[in-house]
């Protein structure tokens, strides 16, 4: 047993599944993640902002490495367009976006789960961008492999999301329950004669090659481009090649879809958490049970694009309580729309932990809560 | 025209007099006389009328930002084993960019940035750039630009750059290209135009060598001597982050449930680490912990709080609703746990005898920790005081994490386990005559 934290257990397992190089820009809550990474990935170093960080990492990752940063909202919101050139680019690059309470730079040091939805409009267009949440300490050391892996084989930024009280509170750990991780590498070029930047493998996944390579030509661009990665306006072949964008991370989806579902038979109840609210929501269950309640828990990983699997899961249950540290909803927006649906109600907060009874009480609750009262 | 290894047969995309027709053909010829094979040169372009050339490069292009295609060319140099990186970018995209530049040169990034410096942003209209010097005319500022310009070159030069050079856009300035390029670490042309389109039609007759003479803009070379250059070398064997030895269970603790318990106190009082000491000592006794502190963003002055949760069960939630225990040394630490007191029907409140009683349904003990053990350790004497009374358990394993915690720290606890047995003594002498009393 060590007494341990969760961005300590994140970057060893990023730099164990492969991960390069780390660029970092100082912001609370992601501190740690730096202070670690400067320590342990295989290179690393300090960018003077965050639009830097981002146009350096890209830079790496397009001469093939697969590179790492960590920030929060106010270094998100610098790294946007970023974020959008590596998108369209074709270029993999990890987000570790540790989440505190805004609006703005809001509290550094209060956790908050409240970046979803931005998120969800990251890509101009509404592109899906890949967002996979840690949802315990455990998680940090297997989630974080995902993230990369989702980076490197389907060639896109993935934002790997977590919170500031699961990245700076330090937790009793048995570092021997870890399974191995698996390094990762970034699939090749089968075929480097035929090469062309932007045309699609079977799986919609262009094949990559570095820049600086001196077998092929390559074009990497990050405006509307056809195959060849030349500068297209309304061409057919970049609009085609812009809507592979999107149907790319559809397709995939499975490869990277991970959840953990706790399902009770009888249960009429499915509580849905994600972040913070997925360690009270455990608790919860367990306070549940002990009632002689029968109910299910849902806490997805993959949180974006949103896998067909949980609208399945979802569909099972005539009441849903979706749980998450923020006032509007994110998730439960995401899934079930502004109008939500009869059933479905939230358990939210603004600067404090939702306490396990919290969900308790909403469990137990009958009848229809509006949807915007929490 | 000469036909170019590095450039396609077709015309260039640039209006009629362009001297972008220029830098590119400059750009080709000086690549080649350097020796280099197109498929060694990585072009990094950004947005502006320059940057729709790189389809006709046939080197490697990667088509960026708005003002980026310096950093982003320096992540790709420091990427790169070998080869040569060339960034075009304007005077608008430089002026976007300025930090980017700086830090290139700061840090020796492995490349070439050419500022087309046309005197204004061609793609968007033409509004004037931070290079555009004062009283310069462009269809967006028709009366003249009113603000003053800055110097690029002295800019860059001064954050370190080992090659600064600004050169007239005219005649055949491929000697200073090769220059440029040959240079190991970072380098960076400012070529001065005019953009014929725009900045001719409203500044008839300028001429860019008057132009710039009138701006006070030299045209020359600057340098600085050399230094490392930047290139990522991977090291893949970093020590692992969870070397660090275990903490073996030498206690048994007597606690049954969960416990939460708030250290309050002030900055430098040794809060956190007391907290993390604790949560030690719990893991020690066999028990599952969590800590985590909360203070000011002045990490220096103000509050410092602390959580620390005990269980025998895993611990799956880590927050505090209502604590079971509140420990508090110092006002600071007061102020910020007052409300919660106040909402305490149970619990139990350690608190500094030289504090003022808050409102609270918290079981109340006052010792004076801070007069005894002093602010720094008044807290692990508050703490170590917790244990013996409750028993929750054993004061030895607390007592065992604060001697192993640093070098001096045998004797912080000896003393504090001096202290502890004072305090205890008289707490039992005082019970003893309460008990007489009675
Ligand atoms: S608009 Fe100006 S800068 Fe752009 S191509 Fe034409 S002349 Fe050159």
């Amino acid at each position: 047993m060590v007494l341990t934290d969760g961005s300590r257990l994140i970057i060893e397992s990023l730099a164990r599944a492969g991960a390069d190089v780390f660029v970092g820009y100082p912001i609370t809550p992601a501190n740690l993640l730096y202070r670690y990474a400067i320590m342990r990935f295989p290179a690393a170093l300090s960018a003077p902002d965050e639009i830097t960080t981002m146009q350096w990492l890209c830079g790496f990752s397009a001469t093939g490495l697969l590179p790492v940063t960590a920030t929060s909202f106010p270094g998100f919101a610098l790294m946007l367009e970023s974020i959008n050139m590596a998108y369209m680019m074709e270029l993999p690059v990890v987000v570790v976006l540790a989440q505190r309470l805004g609006p703005a730079t809001g509290s550094a040091t209060a956790g908050a789960d409240g970046d979803l939805l931005l998120l969800r409009g990251t890509i101009s267009g509404g592109h899906p961008l890949p967002v996979i949440c840690i949802n315990s300490l455990e998680d940090c050391w297997t989630v974080p492999p995902l993230a990369l892996a989702t980076a490197a084989s389907l060639r896109t930024p993935v934002v790997l999301l977590t919170t500031k009280e699961i990245v700076m509170t330090q937790c009793s750990f048995d570092l021997k329950k870890l399974p191995e991780v698996q390094p990762i590498s970034r699939p090749g070029c089968p075929d480097v004669e035929h090469y062309e930047p932007y045309a699609p493998g079977a799986d919609l996944v262009p094949h990559f090659l570095p820049v600086g390579n001196t077998l092929h030509q390559v074009r990497l661009n990050a405006s509307t481009h056809n195959q060849q990665g030349i500068i297209q306006h309304l061409s057919a072949p970049g609009l085609e090649n812009t809507a592979r964008l999107e149907k790319k991370m559809y397709a995939n989806l499975s490869r990277y879809t991970r959840y953990s579902l706790d399902e009770e038979t009888g249960a009429d109840t499915l509580i849905v958490a994600w972040g913070n609210a997925a360690l009270a929501a455990r608790e919860a269950v367990k306070l549940l049970r002990s009632k002689g309640k029968k109910v299910s828990l849902l806490l997805p990983n993959t949180l974006l694009p949103v896998p067909p699997e949980y609208l399945d899961i979802i569909s099972r249950y005539p009441r849903v309580v979706v749980a998450e540290e923020n006032l509007s909803g994110h998730f439960r927006t995401v899934l079930f729309g502004v109008q939500g649906r009869d059933g479905v109600v939230g358990v939210n907060s603004l600067g404090k932990m939702i306490a396990p009874e919290e969900i308790v009480d909403r469990v137990m609750e009958n009848g229809r809560v509006a949807f915007f009262i929490s | 025209m000469v036909e170019s290894p590095f450039l396609s047969p077709e015309p260039l995309p640039f209006c009629p007099g362009c001297s972008h027709h220029l830098v590119v053909r400059q750009t080709a010829k000086a690549l080649t006389r350097l020796g280099l094979k197109p498929l060694e040169v990585v072009l990094v372009t950004d947005i502006g009328c320059h940057g729709i050339v790189d389809p006709f490069f046939r080197t490697h292009t990667v088509h960026g930002l708005h003002g980026r295609s310096s950093a982003l060319g320096a992540g790709i140099a420091a990427g790169l084993k070998k080869g040569k990186v060339v960034v075009y970018m304007g005077d608008g995209g430089a002026s976007i960019g300025i930090q980017h530049l700086i830090e290139c040169a700061r840090m020796n990034f492995p490349l070439t940035v050419l500022v087309l410096n046309n005197m204004l942003y061609g793609m968007t209209g033409g509004q004037p750039s931070s290079l555009t010097p004062c009283g310069f005319k462009t269809p967006l500022r028709p009366e003249g630009k009113l603000e003053p310009h800055y110097d690029l070159c002295r800019i860059v030069h001064s954050a370190g750059a080992e090659y600064v050079s600004r050169l007239n856009g005219t005649g055949d300035f491929s000697d200073g290209l090769v220059e440029a390029f040959s240079v190991p670490g970072f380098s960076l042309v400012e070529v001065v135009e005019i953009c014929t389109s725009y900045g001719l039609r409203y500044n008839p007759g300028q001429k860019t060598e008057a132009l710039a003479q009138n701006a006070g803009l030299e045209f020359g070379v600057w340098r600085n001597p050399a230094k490392p250059v930047l290139r990522l070398t991977l090291d893949t064997n970093r020590a692992s982050l969870l070397d660090e030895e275990p903490i073996t269970r030498q206690w048994t603790a007597k606690v049954e449930n969960r416990l939460g318990i708030l250290l309050g106190g002030s900055a430098g009082g040794g809060v956190q680490q007391a907290a993390e000491l604790l949560a030690r000592a719990a893991i020690v006794s066999g028990l599952y912990s969590t800590k985590k502190g909360t203070y000011p963003v002045t990490v220096g002055t103000g509050y410092s709080v602390a959580e620390v949760v005990i269980d025998r069960q895993p611990i799956l939630y880590t927050g505090i609703q209502t604590p079971d225990v509140v420990v508090v040394v110092s006002q600071d630490g007061l102020s910020y746990t007052e409300k919660l007191l106040s909402k305490m029907s149970q619990g139990l409140l350690i608190i500094d005898e030289s504090l003022t009683l808050p409102p609270s349904g918290a079981k109340v003990i006052t010792q004076p920790f801070v007069k005894m053990a002093g602010a720094k350790n008044a807290t692990l004497l508050a703490l170590l005081y917790f244990l013996k009374s409750t028993g929750t358990f054993p004061v030895e394993a607390l007592l065992n994490q604060i001697k192993n915690a640093s070098r001096g720290g045998a004797e912080v606890a000896s003393r504090l386990e001096v202290q502890l047995s004072e305090l205890t003594k008289e707490e039992e002498h005082r019970s003893a005559e309460e008990h007489k009393e009675v």
